[in-house]
């Protein structure tokens, strides 16, 4: 489970999260389900957070004239 | 001679459809300068459209003049773009203006203008080829110069919204003869080689001409046919290129471009946050809900049906134990009765012969018995008082009551003769209520 969710993109943890929300919503969910989708709705948040919170992993790079792609600083001059 | 003469009217309606029909006045594209410019309180343009030699009647409906993106004045040269027609009422023909730009540019504007239209026609700005954009991309390439100012822009904005995307740029020329290739060259690399999954495609402002390669046709199919939703953002809000319309996306400016690629982290933090508020609520309402059914079943006459079903079952119990009880008790009774009844039958049978015999029989030996044993008691009792009173008659100690005394010898026997004591000798003479401790003094012998 652990894995599986790893590799989930933000935007399927967000899919899968309004899913979620949406079907205990709708109400017309066993209770056994609903608790079920909230644990797994509690996962997909914290997984989401997660993946927000994940910003040293930000890179940029530049496709440099040897085709290899190099960190890129802005740089100020026109 | 009158059948020769026409009407104005069917004169003008004849010159208006030849008119009509010619291809060439259907479309005409017009260099000139702008003369009695009037603006119509309505919003319409009439003008006159001269060179050195002519000059041309125009008008310019408020619907097409509204997206000029200049004033229109007196001895302005422009470049227009329109449709030749008859104004009936008056038997003039007219250009009615459908674009115009301002003279300077005219060759390049042509091509655009050219260009645009093939490419519409031929599908390249449909809606329905549009790619959507990613709400949460990963990767994004960036096809722009490296040293602009709109690469800066870009990614300044991206850091600032969403600083977790992985950004490349892919470096291309902007302008130039060689700026075309380049961006389809870069948009190609990105297809074959990147996983990016949203390209933002442009430079800042400049003139028309420094834009130019974002207006041609090599550009223009690279991006139709990227795989990669394209963001086009080619210099400020009010140019527009063909890649702007090819592309999936447009954004007024680089800046922009980044706005519509990436979501706002805060936001989206914010969104998670009332979304998982939302399963929070939702699954406490349903749980809520739960309790309160479960409350509701509990207090239902079915679920209360077992325990009063057990307080009757408790009744009925106490009603049958009473009824056995009583049963027994009856059948008890009954059997008595029965049995005393039996007896009674019993006793009837047997009175009259054994049983009444033999206790008439008893009790009349026992009366015999007891007869005889009183008789023989009386008997036994008269002989013992008869001994008994012989007994008193014989008892020395009645005798002594009427004086007799009883001497012993110091030995203890009765002195019986006076062989049996000496003179000086020592007696105990026992009387009725003592004895005397006596010595004999004299003894005087009878004569026999």
């Amino acid at each position: 489970m652990t894995n599986q969710e790893s590799e989930l993109t933000f935007e399927q943890a967000m899919e899968q999260l309004e899913e979620l929300v949406e079907k205990l919503e709708a109400g017309d969910v066993p209770l056994e389900k609903a608790i079920q989708y909230y644990q797994d709705g509690m996962k997909l948040s914290k997984l989401c957070n997660e993946k927000l919170g994940r910003v040293e992993e930000q890179m940029q790079q530049v496709l440099n004239e040897h085709g290899e792609f190099v960190p890129y600083e802005v740089q100020e001059d026109e | 001679m009158n059948g020769r003469y026409l009407t104005v009217s069917a004169l003008t309606k004849y010159i208006k459809r030849k008119l009509s029909h010619d291809p060439h006045l259907k479309e005409v594209w017009l260099r000139g300068e702008i003369s009695n410019f009037k603006l119509h309180s309505r919003g319409h343009m009439y003008l006159s459209i001269k060179d050195e030699k002519s000059r041309i009647q125009a008008v310019m409906f408020a619907g097409n003049n509204r997206k000029l993106k200049f004033a229109p004045e007196n001895g302005m040269n422009v470049l227009i773009r329109g449709e030749i027609n008859v104004y009936e009422p008056m038997g003039n023909y007219q250009l009615y203006i459908q674009d115009m730009q301002p003279d300077g540019i005219g060759a390049l504007y042509l091509a655009f203008e050219q260009l645009k239209e093939k490419l519409q026609r031929e599908g390249l700005f449909d809606d329905s080829s549009k790619k959507e954009l990613p709400s949460y991309p990963e990767h994004i390439g960036v096809i722009t110069s490296q040293t602009g100012a709109a690469v800066r822009d870009i990614l300044t904005t991206i850091k600032r919204r969403y600083p977790i995307v992985k950004v490349s740029i892919i470096p291309v020329l902007v302008q130039g003869n060689s700026a075309a290739a380049s961006v389809d060259k870069a948009i190609r690399y990105a297809n074959e080689q990147l996983d990016c999954d949203v390209l933002i495609v442009g430079r800042g402002g400049g003139s028309i001409e420094d834009l130019w390669s974002f207006n041609e046709e090599l550009v223009a199919r690279a991006i139709h046919s990227s795989l990669i939703p394209i963001i086009s953002a080619v210099g400020h809000e009010t140019d527009t290129t063909i890649s702007d319309f090819v592309a999936d996306v447009r954004a007024a400016t680089p800046t922009g471009a980044a706005e519509v690629a990436v979501p706002s982290l805060k936001e989206l933090s914010e969104q998670l946050k009332l979304t998982t508020q939302r399963l929070t609520r939702a699954v406490t309402v349903k749980r809520a809900e739960a309790n309160e059914r479960l409350t509701r079943l509990r207090k239902s006459y079915a679920f209360k049906y077992p325990e009063q079903l057990m307080k009757q079952k408790e009744q009925d119990l106490d009603r049958v134990l009473e009824q056995l009880s009583k049963s027994i008790h009856d059948l008890q009774k009954q059997k008595n009765d029965w049995l005393t009844h039996i007896n009674k039958r019993l006793n009837q049978q047997h009175t009259a012969s054994d049983v009444q015999v033999s206790r008439k029989q008893l009790s009349k030996l026992t009366k015999q018995l007891t007869g005889n044993f009183n008789m023989q008691f009386r008997i036994k009792k008269d002989q013992f008082h008869t001994v008994l009173d012989k007994l008193t008659l014989v008892n020395p100690l009645d005798i002594m009551k009427r004086g007799y005394a009883i001497p012993y010898t110091q030995g203890g026997n009765v002195l019986k003769s006076v062989n049996q004591t000496k003179t000086g000798g020592l007696l105990t003479v026992k009387v009725q209520d003592g004895q005397l401790y006596c010595t004999v003094n004299e003894i005087e012998e009878d004569e026999s």
